[in-house]
């Protein structure tokens, strides 16, 4: 079955999880810029870091029939030095204008700080001016709920749209808000936080299959690049329709990426 | 909220799944276990507090277990704070009145 997995961090994962993944369906990927699990040293680290998803990393996926697109940002764990963050927002702007650069993310919120916040707002301002989708990373665990709340309030306060944001590791207790206000929620199946598959297939029974989809975020810890394939397992023994299983892991995601003119399959 | 029935029938789903979650039912009884049989550090840890206030939230008979415990596990503030003590997150509200 065809899927598309819409937050993956390919850089963190060898060529043979690419040639997994096409095996089992996987056409396409979106890379949000991420935490590199250590603080980067130097504003030129992103800058070479965003060539490596903009450049780089298509061809490594293109040899696999993989479609490669990606965000770009400054994530919220290099965010608390505003000095920093700002040296990195300097640059995005000429990145957003690659071929394969869907938006602005993973931005969002990690300790819910105001350093973390104001540079989170600056993004979405750089969002909205260039027109583009973005792509939100909540927090984790006791840290998600309120991060969550805070990072709709600030996306509202800028006039963004809900429905070209992406609010992404959503659990059952933010899935409900994040769909009520009008966002798209990703669901991110991780074998000991975020969702299991198990998890995310219960959350699509109890809140529909409307502006909901499923990704992997595979990268540098325990995470698994086959989980997409794996939550289509789990929908089908449970006796969901195979129609159901193509809306939420290609029909939605193509849905919400296509809003961007540069998101194409052909 | 849509609340549509799982399709797989009641049975299947205790044959499914009922010895997966047994099994993490005992590591939890394991974990309390080691904890009690381990020494040093804080005598009443507010992880395993968190833990022992979320146990019960599992047979209330009330639904929405999972979004409940979370609930419980988070922090209810709603004010950005001025500095974070480190990048990571503990699991569960360290302030929090367990």
């Amino acid at each position: 079955m065809k899927y598309i997995d819409p937050h993956i961090h390919m850089v963190s994962r060898t060529t043979d999880d690419y040639a997994r993944m096409a095996q089992a369906g996987c056409v396409a990927v979106t890379e949000p810029a991420f935490w590199a699990g250590f603080d980067r040293s130097s504003a030129q680290g992103f800058y070479d870091y965003f060539r490596q998803l903009t450049d780089y990393e298509p061809r490594r996926a293109a040899q696999f029939g993989i479609r490669h697109f990606c965000w770009i940002c400054i994530n919220p764990k290099e965010a608390e030095d505003p000095a920093f963050a700002r040296e990195v927002i300097k640059f995005i702007p000429e990145f957003l204008g690659k071929p394969n650069v869907l938006g602005v993310g993973e931005v969002g919120l990690n300790k819910n700080t105001r350093n973390e916040l104001a540079i989170l707002e600056e993004q979405i301002a750089l969002a909205v001016e260039h027109e583009q989708l973005i792509l939100v990373h909540t927090p984790h665990l006791e840290d998600k709920l309120k991060g969550t709340r805070l990072t709709m309030d600030a996306l509202e306060a800028a006039g963004a749209q809900p429905g070209r944001v992406l609010i992404d590791h959503v659990e059952e207790h933010t899935v409900g808000e994040v769909l009520g206000r009008g966002y798209w929620a990703g669901m991110t199946l991780y074998p000991d936080s975020k969702c299991t598959p198990q998890r995310a297939v219960d959350i699509i029974e109890q809140f529909g299959s409307e502006r909901l989809w499923i990704n992997s975020a595979g990268d540098w810890g325990v995470s698994d690049p086959l989980s997409v394939p794996k939550c289509h397992v789990e929908m089908l023994r449970r006796g969901h329709p195979r129609e159901l299983v193509e809306k939420i892991s290609y029909e939605n995601p193509r849905a919400f990426l296509s809003q961007s003119p540069k998101f194409s399959l052909d | 909220m849509n609340d549509t029935p799982c399709p797989m029938p009641r049975p299947d789903v205790i044959d499914t799944y009922f010895q997966e979650h047994r099994a993490k039912l005992i590591d939890i009884a394991a974990f309390l276990d080691r904890v009690d049989r381990s020494s040093g550090g804080v005598d009443d840890d507010v992880r395993v507090r968190a833990l022992h206030k979320a146990i019960p939230l599992l047979i209330d008979g009330r639904g929405d277990r999972a979004r409940r415990i979370l609930e419980l596990l988070s922090d209810p503030t709603t004010d950005p704070v001025d500095q974070a003590p480190a990048k990571g997150a503990i699991g569960v509200d360290p302030n929090g009145s367990y």
